[in-house]
């Protein structure tokens, strides 16, 4: 992940807006060092040097003003010219194919499902050097998509559904993030989409296999609790029935979660000692989550989290 | 020469004794203007210390110290705080005391609706502050629905904070109504619009803009109230988007608002320090008034990243790069009023200096918004942040600080210390740099805004703890201000009607002026009746034709005789 995602793109999408971004830049700069320098240029050369007399009394000149006016048009001119180019090219056309991803936002998780079925929270994943068009739409308020290496950003808007292209050039690891104010924990509301070269956007389908787990293990015992004291009611795995009836609008699909890097929008790496933490104190890790600090034992807490690590 | 001086005395006027019955009750334009700002001084200290907390919260990554909601209170608290009431009532004090004066008249037009909109305003700012007693708005000063709405802030307090706004912005629009009304009914006779001095030009044009814009957010105000009290859903059942629409056709010439007059108070210093007029009156007056329409047509700008087509997105873009060149005509031609003058270095002209390069900056970075893609980069980032306090702190805020300095004299009748004067602007100047340039990084750097903490990530631990630094040193430079105002009311040293050598009608009146204003007022031929007065042998109206570079002769129109 990089320093400057803005002036580091990694796909044809972003990379039009770096180049537009120096122009613009370099300038701006000129015209800030234009005037920036001509006022210390003056107010140095033209510094009160006693009583003189005052200066000559010069009201006005109608051809420097058409002069500064006309480069100014000028400059608007060249950019404005600059940003229709660019704007078509990142930002080209979405109307016609189906999405390959849908994204819903909610306070403060991202869930991406395929068309198939498979979903996953937190993590896209997309394959390399292919552009991937998305569907985004949102469960509460106004969110916002933006992995800037990858394409510009777009709002996420309850009962619209935006669409986006991205694209990642090459296999990699690339940085997204809320962008708009959405409450309490916009700022943990992060997310990573993983570039890899297999050719798919697959994930485990809706009847992928339940993970196996040995009989009688921390793991299985996990499961249990995790059926009975209702974190189904929110949360989904794949190949797990719930005794809950769920409409997966809650909480974030676990089907994957050992897979997955961060937890809970990026507050906290995916380690079962932060698995843990996260149970047992989860609105102190993240105050404001939808999630509730669930009344658990040590002993069930320790096996949760057996059991999410088993999530592959 | 046969000039009809007023008489006027030099000797310093006794520092007003301060009845709090007067003030309360007083409908004179002047004691108005002064409890505006001195409401937007209490207001500021407010603002100030939460940016200050806001900044400790984010020095480090990761901190403990305003979490989740507490945070978001605190930046709606500021941001709210800041715009509405201290900002909005600087300048509308700054109208208020100048308009009558430069123009000539003895008082605003409906001097107890003056007072009503104060009072107004005052009860609205006691109301935002009330409201963290009904459970703190935490919603952020743009209000965004449906975040704004019941489901996802259920506190009582958002609806004192629209209530909050609502009173002001009543009081809000009907100052513009007088400000409108006293430009066009009370100029003295041979005041011609022509002959407006640069302020009060762009007071009045800003008269306009208030009365066309703050409506749209008393509207959009009640939408959210109908949909928080009734539960008529019009932004979650209808469309979200509206509410932004309302919003920022509110909100986008609210920042012209903002800096109009502030431009105006920099139309004033410059030339006299300068000792030139200034250059090109007629541009710079009617790029205001292209300002003032453009404002309403960019107001979309705010939505680039909503989606609403690239199209639409180009047809903004186009306009918000079109407000460029009027504002660069006026850049341009207060660099060219210090061209061949002979600039003094007081301390209004070191603000209005700062204003210059600090305003500059801040215009072209909005530039890289009104290109549409880079807007789709950068929107909703620190770089926003670190832009649009470049123009409102850095821009109008220092242009009002200038404005303090130039004014103060007339206001009490002393001058503002002068070493705490030079200690303050440069603490300002230092800190308020240093606070924000650094954010345009971050911003680069993809830190969202209005996050309350951010993760450990190479160079944003620095920067950010840079500015929380420069943050403490900017509070002390505003700190050093305040002490100056308050401690030169009564130890400054005395200035006289006219310390600065100015052109302008409010310098012939005593300092601070008597309660009808003017003894008697000279004939105005031009527009500097002052210079006319102190120059019986050069004055503007019957000076033999100049000839500029080319020969030609220049400011015909100034002859003609009224
Ligand atoms: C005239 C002076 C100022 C004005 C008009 C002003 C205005 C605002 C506004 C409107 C916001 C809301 C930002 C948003 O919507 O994202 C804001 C945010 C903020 N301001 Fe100021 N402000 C001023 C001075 C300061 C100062 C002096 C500081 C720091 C020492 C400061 C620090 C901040 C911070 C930290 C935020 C939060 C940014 C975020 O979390 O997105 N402000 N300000
Ligand atoms: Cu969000």
């Amino acid at each position: 992940m990089s320093a400057f995602p803005v002036f580091d793109p990694a796909s044809s999408l972003a990379r039009p807006i770096t180049q537009l971004t120096s122009i613009t830049f370099w300038l701006g700069l000129g015209v800030f060092l234009l005037v920036a320098g001509l006022l210390s240029w003056f107010m140095w050369r033209y510094r009160h040097r006693g009583a003189g007399g005052e200066p000559a009394q010069i009201f006005g000149n109608t051809r420097d003003e058409v002069g500064w006016i006309l480069g100014a048009v000028a400059l608007v001119g060249v950019l404005l010219f600059l940003t229709v180019r660019v704007a078509g090219q990142s930002s080209p056309d979405t109307a016609g194919p189906n999405p390959d991803v849908y994204v819903t936002a909610h306070q403060w998780y991202w869930a991406f499902r395929t068309p198939g079925g498979a979903e996953t929270a937190g993590e896209l994943h997309i394959p390399a050097g292919r552009r991937v068009l998305l569907d985004l739409t949102s469960a509460d308020v106004i969110h916002d998509f933006s992995v800037p290496q990858l394409a510009r950003k777009i709002d996420v808007i309850p009962g619209q559904h935006n669409r986006l292209w991205i694209e990642a050039a090459k296999a990699g690891t690339y940085a997204g993030e809320c962008n708009e104010f959405c409450g309490p924990q916009h700022a943990w509301m992060r997310f990573r989409v993983i570039a890899d070269d297999a050719a798919s956007l697959a994930g485990a389908g809706p009847d992928s296999p339940a993970p196996t787990l040995v009989a009688g293990s921390a793991a299985a015992h996990g499961a249990q609790v995790f059926r009975e004291v209702q974190c189904s009611a929110c949360h989904a795995v794949q190949g797990q029935t719930s005794d809950f009836p769920h409409d997966g609008a809650v909480g974030p699909d676990l089907t994957h979660f050992a897979s997955r890097q961060l937890m809970a929008g990026g507050v906290l790496t995916n380690t079962p000692a932060n698995v843990q933490r996260w149970l047992k104190h989860t609105q102190q890790v993240k105050p404001g989550a939808r999630m509730p600090t669930l009344p658990l034992s040590d002993q069930e807490i320790n096996d949760l989290s057996a059991y999410l690590e088993a999530l592959k | 020469m046969n000039q009809r001086v007023p008489a006027v005395s030099a000797a310093p006027a006794a520092a007003p004794a301060l009845s709090w019955w007067r003030l309360f009750t007083s409908t004179d334009h002047k004691s108005i203007g002064l409890t505006y700002m001195g409401v937007a001084a209490v207001f500021l200290v407010l603002g100030g210390l939460e940016a200050l907390v806001m900044r400790l919260q984010l020095a480090v990554p990761n901190n403990h110290l305003l979490v989740g909601e507490a945070y978001n209170r605190f930046l709606t608290m500021h941001g709210t705080t800041m715009i509405f009431f201290v900002l909005l009532p600087l300048l509308l004090g700054f109208t208020n005391y100048l308009l009558p004066l430069q123009i000539g008249a003895r008082d605003m037009a409906f001097p107890r609706l003056n007072a009503f909109s104060l009072w107004l305003l005052v009860g609205g700012g006691l109301l935002l502050y009330l409201s963290p007693f009904t459970g703190s708005p935490s919603q952020g000063w743009f209000s965004y629905a449906p975040l704004s709405e019941t489901a996802f802030t259920p506190q009582r307090g958002v609806d004192l904070w629209s209530v909050a706004l609502i009173v002001s912005g009543y009081g809000t629009t009907l100052t513009a109504v007088n400000i409108l009304v006293t430009g066009a009914r009370l100029r003295a006779q041979g005041m011609l619009y022509r002959r407006l001095p640069m302020f009060a030009w762009m007071a009045w044009v800003n008269g306009f803009i208030i009365l066309f814009a703050l409506p749209c957010l008393t509207a959009v105000l009640m939408m959210l109230e109908v949909d928080r009290l009734l539960g008529a859903g019009l932004f979650t059942r209808g469309d979200p988007v509206l509410w932004q629409h309302y919003f920022w056709l509110f909100g986008h010439p609210e920042i012209y608002l903002l800096i109009l007059p502030a431009w105006g108070i920099i139309s004033e210093i410059i030339p006299v320090f300068s000792r030139k007029p200034i250059f090109g009156y007629e541009f710079v007056a009617w790029s205001s008034v292209a300002i003032a329409f453009l404002s309403f047509a960019v107001y979309a700008h705010h939505m680039f990243a909503v989606g609403l087509g690239w199209p639409v997105d180009l047809a903004f873009g186009t306009t918000s790069m079109l407000i460029a060149i009027p504002t660069g005509i006026k850049v341009f031609n207060w660099l060219a009023t210090m061209w061949k003058g002979s600039v003094r270095y007081t301390l209004p002209m070191l603000y209005a200096a700062a204003f210059i390069v600090q305003f500059t900056f801040g215009g072209v970075s909005g530039v890289t918004f009104a290109v549409v893609p880079i807007d789709w980069q950068l929107t909703d980032t620190y770089y926003v942040v670190a832009h649009f306090h470049y123009v409102l702190f850095g821009g109008s805020l220092f242009a009002v600080l200038a404005g303090l300095h130039y004014y103060y004299p007339k206001f009490t009748g002393r001058f503002l210390d002068e070493r705490l004067g030079r200690w303050g602007f440069w603490l300002n100047v230092i800190g308020f740099n240093g606070v924000f340039l650094v954010q345009h990084l971050l911003g680069l750097m993809g830190m969202p805004r209005r996050v309350y903490t951010y993760p450990a990530l190479s160079g944003w631990e620095a920067l950010n703890l840079f500015s929380t630094v420069s943050g403490f040193v900017l509070g002390v430079g505003l700190l050093v201000l305040l002490v100056n105002l308050w401690r030169s009311r009564t130890h400054g040293a005395v200035a006289g009607p006219d310390p600065w050598n100015g052109w302008t009608l409010e310098w012939l009146s005593s300092s601070p002026p008597r309660r009808e204003n003017f003894v008697a007022l000279p004939p105005l031929h031009s527009r500097r009746p002052l210079w006319d007065l102190k120059h019986p042998d050069d004055m503007d109206h019957v000076r033999p034709p100049r000839h500029d570079r080319q020969g030609r002769p220049i400011r015909d129109e100034e002859r003609e005789h009224r």
